[in-house]
């Protein structure tokens, strides 16, 4: 079983903590686009904008237990890109919720690790998503529970860009700014593209972060592939007491393999085996 | 006649009791605080009542949030509404995810009469029985209600309560009122069997009155429960009585008579009708509603003497 070195960030200072965290991240896309491989399927484009933001919080953030993973005064992350399930998978076996070597099993039969995420499936899954809208109205509820119980576990919720386009995120958005959820936090992976072309061409969303803060809630942008900014406004969260943060993360689809980056076609592209070899080596190692 | 009773008051006043004894008991709404009945309980319970506004899915998702953080969400609205909006979130966050949220879907069937096809909730039973690992279950008098909010509580894992607010007798006094996956048989009867549940068992009990005083054997069956099916019950009705009539206030497609059918074609052929809602309703109030669909005693009695004489001529 392979096994990562359990990070203590409040020790790690500065550089080596930020190079800490580049490792895991690079391992992240390293195993999701093994796993993409292996399977035949998948979506390697969203794995890899999304593997600096789910390595900051796994690693940084989130005040989980692996081996308790229904405490209930845990914190919650909430993937709603669910098709982005490779690089949760991953990082949730790196953070320790299950072997490494069960990612190999990824969407082969009865597994536990199926193509998109199952609640009751697997340890550290806390939402069932994959049908895109679904992960901020859920974290939504979460929050409000931990409100109403005066607990101070907090939820984070990551979504796509282009699937703000769902209304759902609108009531939800709506709901939480009502119900002063300062104890929730959206990151808004920022990769400008979805499944068939740049958002702003399908359907826009800009002017993203002023609609967010007119639906009542406090928005911060940052580099979504750079640890120190991340960290900074995860932990400068809640941006305003009363009022539900949201962090768009700008990124890059595809980011670390230069023949994948900014490419819409990678949205669901499976590397064939000379274009896993190019990656690996690009990513600084082998899959495993 | 006897006394008729809104099912909805006993759902608030059994919502209210087990919130006094179980904290993490909540209701969610989407500003239907009236037509819910829970203005008392929101009063009582303030911080525990949760209006998300006229946002279904949203509603559903919250809920299944509120689950994970430990609650016992109970998401009331309209059942056209509930179920048809947020079908996707019930599929997805509540029964795919085994959360644990009790969805009450209110004035079901065609109780919205007057305010036509679009408020009309014939749909509901066929879609949410089609979802795997979702409890499915249609009162039909006020102790019925309440017992089945009860058992809905107490089991872990989504459940889908199909109310209405059309006036119904009390059936079960002096009865055990709801047992959760059982059917139960009202009436004894050997030569055909009335299956029904909700708003018309009643009328079913005295379609068998009528078919008694013709010299009809009529066993009346309350299927309550329709995921998970009572499958024995059904297949002995089929076995001992030869004949069956379902009877519902929903879509004669995928509902209690889709149950049924599908149930006894695999285990004991036998000739069925089925009386419920063919298509959308046209304009009108709900008692011409139930006329013109056929919902009534006198229709349920000339459907099984027509299967009486259809099996005499097979």
């Amino acid at each position: 079983m392979h096994k990562y070195p359990s990070l203590d960030l409040d020790a790690a200072s500065g550089d080596a903590q930020i190079t800490a965290l580049r490792d895991l991240a690079n391992a992240v896309r390293r195993h999701s686009l093994g796993m993409v491989h292996g399977a035949g399927a998948g979506h390697p484009g969203g794995d890899l904008s999304a593997a600096d933001i789910l390595t900051a919080l796994y690693f940084g953030v989130l005040r989980i237990d692996p081996a308790r993973p229904g405490d209930p005064l845990r914190d919650r992350f909430i993937l709603s890109k669910g098709h982005c399930s490779a690089s949760l998978y991953a990082t949730l076996a790196m953070a320790g919720f299950f072997p490494v070597d069960e990612l190999a099993s990824f969407m082969q039969p009865r597994s536990r690790l199926s193509g998109h995420p199952h609640r009751a499936g697997l340890p550290g899954i806390e939402a069932s998503t994959g049908p895109l809208g679904h992960g901020l109205p859920i974290a939504a509820g979460a929050a409000l529970a931990a409100k109403i119980d005066g607990a101070a576990w907090r939820t984070y919720v990551l979504t796509g860009d282009g699937e703000l386009q769902e209304g759902s995120n609108w009531e939800a958005m709506m709901a939480a700014a009502h119900y002063q959820l300062d104890n929730l936090t959206l990151i808004v992976d920022r990769n400008g593209i979805q499944q068939g072309d740049r958002t702003e061409r399908i359907l826009k969303l800009e002017p993203l972060a002023d609609k967010i803060r007119a639906f009542g809630w406090r928005v911060r942008e940052v580099d979504g592939h750079d640890f120190t900014q991340l960290l900074e406004a995860f932990r400068a969260t809640p941006f305003e007491a009363g009022s539900p943060s949201c962090i768009i993360a700008h990124t890059t689809k595809g980011k670390g393999v230069s023949f994948i980056e900014d490419r819409a076609e990678w949205h669901h592209h499976v590397p064939t085996s000379a274009e896993l070899e190019a990656a690996l080596a690009e990513l600084g190692g082998t899959a495993q | 006649m006897s006394a008729l009773f809104d099912c909805r008051d006993a759902f608030s006043r059994t919502l209210e009791e087990l919130a006094d004894q179980d904290e993490r008991i909540v209701a969610v709404v989407n500003d239907a605080v009236g037509s819910t009945k829970l203005g008392r309980f929101a009063a009582r319970f303030p911080t525990r009542f949760i209006n998300v506004g006229i946002a279904e899915q949203n509603m559903v998702g919250i809920a299944a949030g509120l689950a994970n953080g430990g609650k016992i969400p109970f998401v009331c609205g309209a059942s056209c509404f509930l179920t048809g909006r947020a079908l996707e979130q019930v599929k997805v966050d509540l029964a795919y995810s085994r959360s644990n949220v009790k969805l009450c879907g209110m004035s079901s069937g065609l109780a919205y009469g007057q305010l036509g096809a679009t408020h009309h909730s014939i749909e509901d039973l066929a879609w949410t029985r089609a979802i795997a690992d979702l409890t499915v279950v249609v009162p039909s008098d006020p102790s019925e209600t309440a017992e089945a909010v009860r058992v809905a509580a107490a089991s872990a894992g989504p459940v889908f309560l199909r109310l209405s607010r059309l006036p119904v007798p009390e059936l079960h006094e002096g009865r055990a009122p709801f047992r959760l996956g059982c059917a139960e048989v009202l009436r004894k009867g050997t030569d055909l069997t009335l299956i029904a549940n909700g708003t018309m068992v009643s009328r079913a009990l005295e379609a068998a009155s009528l078919l008694a005083a013709e010299g009809v054997s009529a066993r009346v069956i309350n299927l309550a429960t329709l995921t998970p099916l009572d499958r024995d019950a059904i297949t002995a009705a089929a076995r001992e009585t030869g004949a069956i009539v379902t009877v519902e206030e929903h879509a004669v497609h995928g509902g209690l008579g889709g149950a049924v059918a599908e149930t006894v074609a695999v285990t004991c052929p036998v000739p069925m009708r089925m009386v419920g809602v063919a298509g959308f309703a046209p304009a009108g109030p709900v008692e011409y509603l139930f006329e013109h669909f056929g919902l009534t005693a006198q229709n349920i009695r000339k459907a099984a003497l027509e299967l009486m004489e259809a099996r005499v001529r097979s």
